[in-house]
């Protein structure tokens, strides 16, 4: 089976994952769930990782990949620390 | 150090498993920080594989750009205002969209570089440049509306559809062109054109139905990451961006069905813009026939109330109305009077707004419920008090068939013994419909900001009441 093919496998499967499991988050969570999405679709930072860390990379590759490592790294940082500062503000009621 | 490729295979796949479970702990509060914590974890494992993988030799600008992002990200987590947070997302958005452009690009010119191109990845690179482009400059709009750098007003021109749909085909074709012929001019074209109907396509969306927006564009990011992955053959790209492209269009399709309307009519149709203030509030509402009331009258109903129920809308946000609330719900609670929230799904501006508004201010969360399981409770309710919310409470959703929201689920606030609406002026919601709630008899208005009322019901409760 060629690469493509096996791909496409993965990202159909996915699909099928996310919508099961995003059905059954709470809507009372749903802008955390959004954070979430963002802080790991921050993923692409694997592939500026692999644009620019290339032996072989030219510098425009190096410039345009630093930038896309630095866009990435924020929606990393950024994504993960504002969802875990919304999530410690959700408590049960004391009594 | 560095790690075979296969040990790199299984790294992701642990990756990919963790940030699955990150987003089932969002099944339940008590859960979710946990979750988080999952991704976090993936997310470390992700980078640690790729970094020690055979791929990455030069260490020296990815440095850089981690610290960098590091840095930048966690100010604007620590310092982001939670009214603001549609706001942050809508940025946050538009960088993934953005990376994943940049990323294609340079895949493209190394993969020149090595010699290694061929048809179907540069038809990859042109998906995974259209879509990463429409969702940074989609999202650039929509973050200049929710900061009220441009106008939340729609924005309509004749042949509008036209002239999107002849942008998008020539998008494809100059894609297409691309692929065929490794021609740079149309690569860039096309990334031109794409920036382009990103601008485009969400200009004419009104403030209103931002939070489809925000979860369409949140939907395109998740999409953007797996193309990208598609182009690198990166399993793990593939597999987040799936999750991520559905958890968006999920949270699109209960926006929509919260509005009742299909997310075509939102992109494509819309309802009518945000009015100026109407001069004289109180005096246009005696004209109207409607009841306005003194925050006196309120606590009066409230204090010996078997129930209270508030609804808090977007004006809540704007008037950063939260910990008024909070206060006005301890002093009731101190009376031995109940209090709830009522939060309809596209109440703010984005879904679940109000939810962290009101975490934020320490309401628990066993207080606050959704429009499914606080609906009966409404007819049993002594008071019910509206804040800053309008379309989502008005009645002409179920009875008026000529209305334009007829058909929208809304809150039953109506049915409750006493409802009190606290707004600034008559002006009509975002729908641009008048809101029968107000002319209903056991229907009162408190014109004032949501903040100074709630305040001064906390002052006249504190001073023994009425």
């Amino acid at each position: 089976m060629p690469d493509t093919l096996v791909a496409l496998y993965v990202f159909v499967l996915s699909c099928f994952i996310g919508y099961y499991v995003i059905w059954g988050v709470t809507p009372s969570l749903h802008t955390p769930l959004v954070a979430l999405t963002n802080a790991i679709s921050g993923i692409v930072i694997v592939g500026a990782l692999l644009v620019t860390g290339l032996e072989s990379v030219s510098t425009t590759a190096e410039i345009i990949g630093f930038f896309a490592v630095l866009l990435a790294s924020i929606n990393v940082f950024g994504g993960f620390l504002v969802t875990n500062r919304m999530l410690a503000m959700f408590r049960k009621d004391k009594k | 150090m560095q790690i075979s490729v296969n040990f790199q295979a299984i790294a992701y796949l642990v990756s990919a498993v963790l940030f699955v479970l990150a987003l089932k702990g969002l099944t339940h509060p008590a859960s979710a920080r946990r979750g988080n914590y999952l991704g976090m974890a993936g997310m470390a494992i992700a980078i640690g594989a790729t970094l020690f993988g055979s791929e990455v030799q030069s260490y020296g600008f990815i440095l850089a750009g981690v610290v960098g992002g590091a840095v930048i990200g966690t100010i604007l987590a620590m310092r982001i205002k939670m009214t603001d947070m549609p706001q942050l997302v809508a940025a946050l958005h538009s960088f993934v969209g953005m990376a994943a452009v940049l990323v294609a690009i340079g895949t493209f010119l190394n993969k020149r570089e090595a010699d290694l191109l061929n048809g179907v990845l540069m038809g990859e690179l042109s998906a995974g440049i259209i879509i990463g482009a429409i969702t940074f400059s989609g999202s650039v709009i929509a973050f200049g509306k929710l900061q009220g750098i441009i106008s939340g007003k729609p924005v309509r021109f004749m042949g509008q559809h036209a002239v999107n749909a002849a942008i998008a085909i020539a998008a494809v074709a100059l894609g297409v062109h691309f692929a065929l012929t490794e021609s740079m001019t149309s690569l860039v074209l096309m990334t031109l054109l794409a920036f382009i109907l990103g601008f485009t396509l969400i200009i004419p969306i009104g403030g209103a139905d931002m939070p489809v927006i925000v979860s369409m564009l949140n939907s395109y990011s998740g999409w953007a990451a797996a193309a990208t992955g598609f182009t690198l053959q990166n399993h793990l790209l593939i597999i987040v961006g799936a999750l991520v492209g559905f958890s968006g269009a999920i949270l699109s399709y209960i926006m929509c069905r919260a509005m009742n309307r299909s997310i075509w009519n939102v992109i494509f149709g819309g309802f009518g813009s945000e009015s100026g203030d109407a001069p004289s509030a109180v005096g246009e509402a005696v004209e109207k026939g409607v009841k306005s009331a003194a925050i006196e009258d309120a606590v009066y109903w409230m204090e010996d109330a078997n129930k209270v129920i508030i609804v808090p809308g977007y004006g809540m946000a704007v008037a950063q109305a939260q910990h008024a609330m909070k206060e006005l719900m301890e002093q009731l609670e101190a009376r031995d009077v109940p209090v709830k929230f009522a939060i309809h799904p596209v109440a703010g501006r984005m879904p679940g707004h109000m939810n962290v508004l009101l975490a934020e201010a320490d309401i628990p969360y066993d207080n606050v419920l959704e429009m499914d399981e606080i609906n009966p409770e409404f007819s049993t309710a002594d008071v019910v008090l509206v804040v800053g919310a309008n379309d989502v409470v008005n009645p002409a959703a179920k009875d008026d068939t000529s209305s334009p929201i007829y058909g929208m689920p809304i809150l039953e606030a109506g049915k409750a013994k006493n409802v009190f609406v606290v707004k600034r002026s008559m002006r009509p919601g975002y729908s641009g419909v008048e809101n029968l709630l107000y002319y209903q008899d056991n229907c009162s208005l408190i014109f004032g900001d949501a903040k100074d009322v709630a305040e001064g019901m906390v002052t006249t409760l504190k001073g023994g009441g009425h």
